[in-house]
């Protein structure tokens, strides 16, 4: 039989808020499905969107950013820059036949264990319907 | 502000009233030099050439065909540190929309430069300008101009580049003042059009006169407008498609060899130093033989659509369109049709026009509190 597709997520996460919130998801036990790859960053604002087209082109199955509510960076307003940067990225990769699954951007606070463990449980299903991201088996130049 | 201005022709030659007209903006006080496209001695190329003596405006050829390098990166080099006199510099329409984007994003000063923007009839790749001058000998330039306003082709053997066939903003908008060519009856005079204060200052000082505004110019540059429109929007769906995944992009590019001549030649890549040409991407020896075991085949050099979409997330806002990636592609990767494909609508995801206004901020340089809500979560 055939294995089950297990998608790859590379979440970049930041130390404030999300990253926290996995913490909390870990300690009080709460189940997620293990596909998710973190990648802690002091916050959002410096997810350099290169990081982002090179996890997807190297064939991770969906990129993940996640930060703090508007108002609560504590960098003032990185979650906001990071906002217009996942905009554009968006525009940019949909072109190129890159679903609007494999890139996200959610606000998760620290104290948003559940929340956190719902957003990995709800894109893994997505991803796993819309299948693998073929940049994982072709030869991408 | 709309001010018509002519004045009277010497001769039967274009090109020689429009140097007259030059030679007088030079002779002006004010203006310590002027950059014009210009004939050099070498080879009959024209370049953009910064000419401080009226007299030597004789070789000034702004109707040439010839579009060699995107003069808004001459601007940046000439006001970028700072200019403490007055310029003026003779430039297409989208050489002006380049400047404008570089002025906002620092790398050049609108102050000092006083812009006279032709109407533009399009021009050749560097390629086929040199095969178009050999067919034409001499008369080139006003033949081609000829040709164009009557809308002929200008010749039998190339076709002007493909970025000026679908180019729809062919007036110079922001220029501060336009001679116009197209919609005008150039045998009554020569049109110019005081877009600004200061171009109006100078039109009044080199003494040209008052005039009506030209009438069947709007009707002319609707139709104008109208066919290239059309025929860019053909351009943006077929590249699309052409495009639509990564492995299919991965065969558009599959020419390039990371020279990185796009990126020199673009003038909306805006950093001093590219990111792909550092050590971030000097990579050890043994990440090649990594990479090529999970994939089995690696083309090298590597990161070549990476570096292409990187650059489009860098350029893609302030692109103008002028077709200088095209011209510099080595391995002739229809470049800007794809740039341009993509640059519209990310332009138009942040309401914005690459080089329509001084006053509108690039889309990354701001953001807003509430905004594009609906990228935010995992729902679609
Ligand atoms: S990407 Fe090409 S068409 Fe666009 S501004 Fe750069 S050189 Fe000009
Ligand atoms: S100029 Fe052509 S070959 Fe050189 S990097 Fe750009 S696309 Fe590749
Ligand atoms: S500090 Fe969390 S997004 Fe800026």
């Amino acid at each position: 039989m055939e294995e089950e597709f297990e998608p790859t997520i590379i979440a970049f996460v930041c130390n404030w808020c999300t990253y926290t919130a996995a913490d909390l998801a870990g300690t009080s036990r709460l189940i997620y499905p293990p596909n998710v790859r973190l990648i802690r960053v002091m916050c959002t604002g410096m997810v350099d969107p290169k990081y982002i087209i090179k996890a997807l082109l190297d064939g991770a199955d969906a990129v993940l950013v996640s930060g703090c509510h508007p108002g609560d960076c504590h960098y003032i307003n990185g979650n906001l820059k990071a906002r217009r940067r996942m905009r554009l990225l968006k525009e940019i990769l949909s072109g190129f036949g890159i679903e609007p699954e494999r890139l996200r951007l959610t606000w998760i606070g620290a104290s948003d264990g559940i929340e956190f463990a719902n957003t990995i449980k709800e894109m893994v299903a997505q991803v796993k319907k819309i299948g693998p991201n073929s940049c994982k088996y072709q030869m991408v130049i | 502000m709309t001010d018509w201005y002519k004045i009277d022709r010497q001769g039967d030659d274009l090109l020689t009233d429009i140097r007259q007209f030059l030679k007088s903006v030079l002779e002006l006080d004010s203006i310590r030099a002027l950059l014009v496209p210009s004939r050099l001695p070498m080879k009959n190329n024209v370049m953009p050439a910064l000419i401080s003596r009226p007299e030597l405006l004789d070789e000034a050829d702004p109707l040439a065909p010839a579009f060699a390098v995107n003069s808004a990166k001459n601007l940046s080099r000439l006001t970028r540190k700072g200019l403490d006199a007055n310029i003026a510099a003779v430039l297409r329409p989208c050489e002006i929309r380049a400047h404008v984007e570089l002025v906002k994003l620092h790398q050049s000063a609108s102050e000092p430069v006083v812009i006279i923007g032709l109407d533009c009839l399009g021009a050749f790749s560097n390629r086929s300008y040199q095969a178009f001058i050999q067919e034409n000998e001499g008369a080139a330039s006003e033949a081609f101009c000829k040709a164009r306003l009557a809308g002929a082709e200008p010749s039998n053997t190339v076709e002007i580049s493909s970025a000026c066939q679908m180019c729809e903003q062919p007036i110079p908008e922001g220029a501060d003042i336009t001679l116009a060519l197209y919609g005008v009856k150039l045998d009554e005079g020569l049109f110019l059009q005081a877009r600004t204060e200061r171009g109006r200052e100078i039109l009044d000082k080199i003494g040209a006169k008052g005039a009506k505004a030209p009438e069947e110019r709007d009707q002319v540059l609707k139709q104008l407008i109208k066919d290239r429109t059309e025929r860019r929007d053909q351009v943006f769906e077929e590249t699309a498609s052409a495009v639509n995944t990564i492995k299919k992009l991965s065969e558009y590019l599959a020419g390039c060899v990371n020279c990185y001549n796009c990126r020199v030649a673009c003038p909306a890549c805006y950093c001093r130093e590219c990111v792909f040409t550092t050590d971030v991407f000097d990579h050890e020896p043994l990440q090649y033989l990594q990479w090529t075991e999970r994939k089995g085949v690696l083309k090298m050099p590597t990161d070549t659509v990476f570096y292409h979409i990187t650059r489009l997330v860098h350029m893609s806002t302030a692109c103008v369109g002028c077709g200088q990636c095209s011209n510099a592609c080595p391995n002739d990767i229809p470049l800007t049709e794809l740039f341009r494909t993509v640059a519209h609508r990310t332009q138009a995801a942040f309401d914005y026009q690459a080089g329509r206004s001084q006053d509108e901020p690039p889309p990354l340089l701001v953001f807003k509190e509430e905004e594009f809500s609906e990228i935010v979560g995992v729902g679609s």
